[in-house]
């Protein structure tokens, strides 16, 4: 397929003026002007909308096809929620309106919605408060791993290192980093969750705070979660929560009871709203006491009489993280998901995620390896250890899949478990859909072990087949022109 | 898996050969194996101080990004730059041209932490 670019004919136009029947403007100084004009495609209306049509045709998406993308929440996006983000009162609000004198009145609505938002987000975490600022999941982290790093400050603590697990997030050691701390990697028992006599031995006054999802990433509910929380407080370290895997306990247990201090949540997972092309999500991050007075500013507050307001005065905060408050159109879907479940629909999306994953596990068990041959939460790890001797990796499984009309499950993740397949069916799926996805495991397996030459060639039914993946990583060059 | 006689092995992987107090250090076939086509390594500085099994480089394939621990302390004093064009050598040759780095080790005391290759193999077999 042709770039745009590719498509371009010198002087066509989507547009036509007409003639201009008013004086012309003086020419603006030179120094102002670019030497060249800058290189964009000339093209009809009619090209671009064949061009992003085809595009769209070829993307690969929750709205087309099934996507048990382990670790990702790839749920589906309700629409009624794009309606609500779309409505003129909220998408055309201009961000500096709360900022300007009196200005807070003419947003009173939106700013109530970050308002109850937080409250809402509160009381599913059980944290004290919340900020909606953060772009992203990782953005979340490092928002509080910043928070962490300004409460041993303002305590005098002397604090060098982060724990994180073998089977972390990749993020969760990289925002500890920028935040200007050292990881410490603890391993995991065969059980797939952390072994409790490495952090004893790990856990010294320098340890900051340890950064755990739990369920963990190998999708095990971490049975000493609260033996941790009480390791960890003891050298005045901070429980972080990785909300990755928040669909799995919602509305069943509450991080902030369970003896964390501070947690993100991945609206674009747990709260549906769109992943689409890496964004643009949102992470918020929720606090409990001791770490309040570092959230970034601005927070929206409640006046006496019940109106609201942006409140910068919080001398300890961290500052900004992001621009204004986060995506705002992203909160607005999450807060009209989450109204329009309410307690009990919260409860569902936990139950039935849980029981796919349950399903799945229970029904590919004996097809593939299963390293953690237990009851899992929202997400289950097989192995394709017995299909790599013979010669079917779990990246060929992955590329089966492709040409069945589902997108592969997660492959290689966590890293704890070899030739790894994660695999998280959300509550949004059918039987139907999970079954027809379980039999064509099955049937990979089969063919796997009859006629594992036949792999190379998967998939079949793409634009593109392997890309050269080593190329892409090493000489990696994204511009058309060079 | 091939694995060397004479050298030394880490449980992450990692193997070292000692010459007159030089160690040169590297990834194992069963480390290059598992981690697929490695697509770029971070190398340590020359003159940087190293303590045994803490971090000596970082190496990134199509799979994941992994540390690579030193096996012994030391000091760094001569580091393989062919792999930075050619980090596809750690897979291609682990043993003699993916070599990573060059260490100077202050004992060979530590090395009773490691494992011989006939203990290493035992080891492998244990993860399958």
């Amino acid at each position: 397929m042709d770039l745009i670019f590719e498509k371009s004919i010198e002087g066509r136009r989507g547009y036509s003026l007409p003639e201009s029947d008013v004086p012309s403007a003086k020419p603006l100084a030179a120094k102002y002007v670019r030497p060249q004009s800058p290189t964009l495609p000339e093209v009809g209306e009619l090209d671009v909308v064949r061009h992003f049509m085809a595009l769209s045709r070829r993307n690969f998406s929750v709205d087309g096809n099934f996507y048990p993308l382990g670790s990702c929440t790839m749920k589906y996006n309700p629409r009624f929620t794009e309606v609500l983000a779309a409505m003129s009162g909220l998408a055309d609000l201009h961000p500096l309106l709360p900022q300007l004198a009196s200005g807070d009145r003419l947003v009173q609505g939106a700013l109530a919605i970050l308002y109850e938002m937080e409250q809402l987000l509160c009381e599913i975490t059980g944290f004290s408060a919340f900020t909606l600022q953060p772009l992203a999941g990782a953005h979340g982290e490092l928002t509080g791993a910043m928070m962490i790093a300004a409460y041993h400050k303002a305590k005098k603590n002397r604090k060098k290192y982060i724990i994180a697990p073998d089977s972390a997030h990749g993020t969760n050691p990289a925002s500890a980093a920028i935040a200007g701390f050292q990881t410490i990697t603890i391993p995991s028992t065969e059980e797939g969750v952390m072994d409790l006599a490495a952090l004893e031995r790990a856990l010294t006054d320098e340890v900051a705070g340890i950064m755990l999802t739990c369920p963990d990433t190998a999708g095990i509910f971490n049975r000493d979660i609260d033996k941790i929380a009480q390791m960890v407080h003891k050298v005045d370290g901070l429980m972080y929560y990785d909300g990755a895997n928040l669909n799995a306990v919602l509305g069943r247990c509450r991080p902030g009871d369970l003896g964390f201090d501070v947690m993100h949540i991945n609206l674009h997972k747990t709260f549906s709203t769109p992943h689409g092309g890496g964004g643009p999500g949102a992470g918020p991050v929720g606090v409990g006491p001791k770490l309040m007075p570092y959230l970034p500013v601005s927070r929206v507050v409640r006046r006496d009489d019940g109106t609201f307001r942006l409140n910068y005065d919080y001398p300890e905060s961290i500052g900004y993280v992001a621009s204004f408050y986060g995506n705002f159109a992203v909160i607005v879907r999450a807060y009209a998901y989450i109204l329009l479940l309410g307690k009990e629909g919260l409860k569902q999306v936990s139950d039935h995620a849980v029981l796919n994953a349950n399903y799945v596990m229970a029904r590919l068990k004996g097809v593939f390896d299963l390293p953690f041959d237990r009851t899992c939460m929202h997400e289950c790890v097989f192995s394709a250890c017995a299909q790599s001797k013979n010669g079917v990796h779990a990246i060929d499984l992955a590329k089966y899949l492709i040409d069945q009309g589902i997108h592969p499950m997660t492959v290689y993740f966590p890293l704890i478990v070899r030739e790894a397949m994660m695999i998280e069916p959300t509550e949004t799926e059918s039987k139907q859909t999970i079954d027809r996805f379980i039999q064509c495991m099955m049937d990979a397996a089969d063919l796997a072990a009859r006629d594992p030459e036949a792999f190379h060639a998967f998939p079949k039914t793409m634009p593109i087949s392997r890309p050269d993946e080593v190329k892409a990583v090493k000489d990696l060059n994204v511009n058309f022109f060079d | 898996m091939e694995v060397i006689d004479h050298l030394f092995y880490t449980k992450e992987h990692e193997w070292v050969s000692i010459d007159d107090g030089v160690a040169t250090v590297g990834i194992t076939e069963y480390a290059q194996d598992a981690m697929g086509d490695i697509t770029f390594i971070e190398l340590p500085n020359v003159d940087m101080e190293v303590e045994q099994f803490e971090q000596l480089a970082s190496v990134e394939s199509v799979k994941a990004a992994n540390d690579v621990y030193s096996p012994l302390s030391g000091k760094v004093i001569e580091v393989n730059s062919e792999l930075v064009d050619c980090p596809e050598l750690l897979n291609k040759s682990c043993y003699e041209l993916g070599w990573i780095a060059k260490v100077k080790i202050a004992s060979e005391e530590e090395t009773s932490k490691l494992m011989g290759a006939e203990e290493y193999r035992t080891y492998l077999e244990s993860l399958e």
